[in-house]
């Protein structure tokens, strides 16, 4: 009766083959941070993203440039640009707003919604 | 230690204008008996409301702009709540906001007036030298 040992694998084996998990959003939102200071600086989604076939073109605050201060619940007109078709509330990314500017309008909004300036939800 | 509010609330679009300024007037009528201050009044108008409240569709706005305590806010909602024809409202604190762009504003005309730019010129455009 030979022993046979088994030769088990090592887990660490395992885990040097799967490549490391990258998150597909963290490489263009690497820009975020420093977005904030000013209007965002070229976050191009690098072209080794799989399947990302748009590039972001250069996004700016529309606050930042225009020195809008005050973003009241009141000014429906201002507060319609960042609001989807459905209602929802464009998220930062997509319209470029910057961090400070993206809380006040997203309080702005929801403001507005209570009082019926603007709907909870459209069409879709 | 006074804050500023805004409240604007919603009446609904089949109300008498007399009836109206009663309950405006009403509304005034208590800020003052508890030592606050009318700042504003204004009437928005009717508008065509985002979503049906209370089986309505349009609505009559309007905004009130107080100073005075936190309990004579909970006063005048209190009344707004009981009131029939009001469909909603919505109170805001905004001294906070008010300092903040005020200061925005200071630093603003500091740095305009610290580098003044010689934009008009001085002269009217003289158009003909000194006659002779």
């Amino acid at each position: 009766m030979a022993d046979e040992t088994k030769a088990t694998t090592p887990v660490a084996e395992l885990s040097a083959d799967r490549p490391e998990p990258r998150s597909e959003g963290s490489r263009p939102e690497g820009g975020q941070r420093f977005g904030s200071r000013g209007p965002r600086s070229g976050g191009s989604g690098g072209p080794r993203e799989g399947g990302r076939k748009y590039f972001r073109r250069k996004k700016v605050c529309k606050f930042c440039v225009e020195k809008i201060e005050s973003i009241n619940y009141k000014d429906v007109r201002l507060l319609a640009q960042f609001v989807a078709e459905n209602g929802k509330i464009v998220p930062r990314r997509l319209s470029g707003v910057c961090t400070p500017h993206q809380r006040r309008l997203s309080v702005a909004i929801k403001q507005a919604r209570n009082i019926a300036l603007l709907p909870f939800a459209g069409r879709a | 230690m006074n804050r500023t509010y805004e409240l604007m609330f919603i009446v609904r679009p089949d109300m008498a204008e007399e009836d109206l300024d009663k309950l405006i007037s009403t509304l005034e009528g208590q800020v003052t008996t508890t030592g606050g201050t009318v700042k504003n009044v204004e009437r928005m108008g009717k508008r065509r409301l985002a979503y049906t409240v209370r089986r309505f569709s349009d609505g009559m706005y309007i905004l009130l702009t107080v100073e005075g305590t936190g309990e004579l806010i909970h006063e005048l909602e209190r009344r707004l709540r009981v009131t029939e024809p009001v469909i909603k409202f919505l109170t805001v604190r905004i001294d906070e906001e008010q300092k903040r762009l005020d200061k925005i504003k200071q630093i603003r005309d500091a740095r305009r007036k610290a580098a003044p730019a010689p934009a008009t010129p001085e002269a009217g455009g003289e158009p003909a030298p000194a006659t002779a």
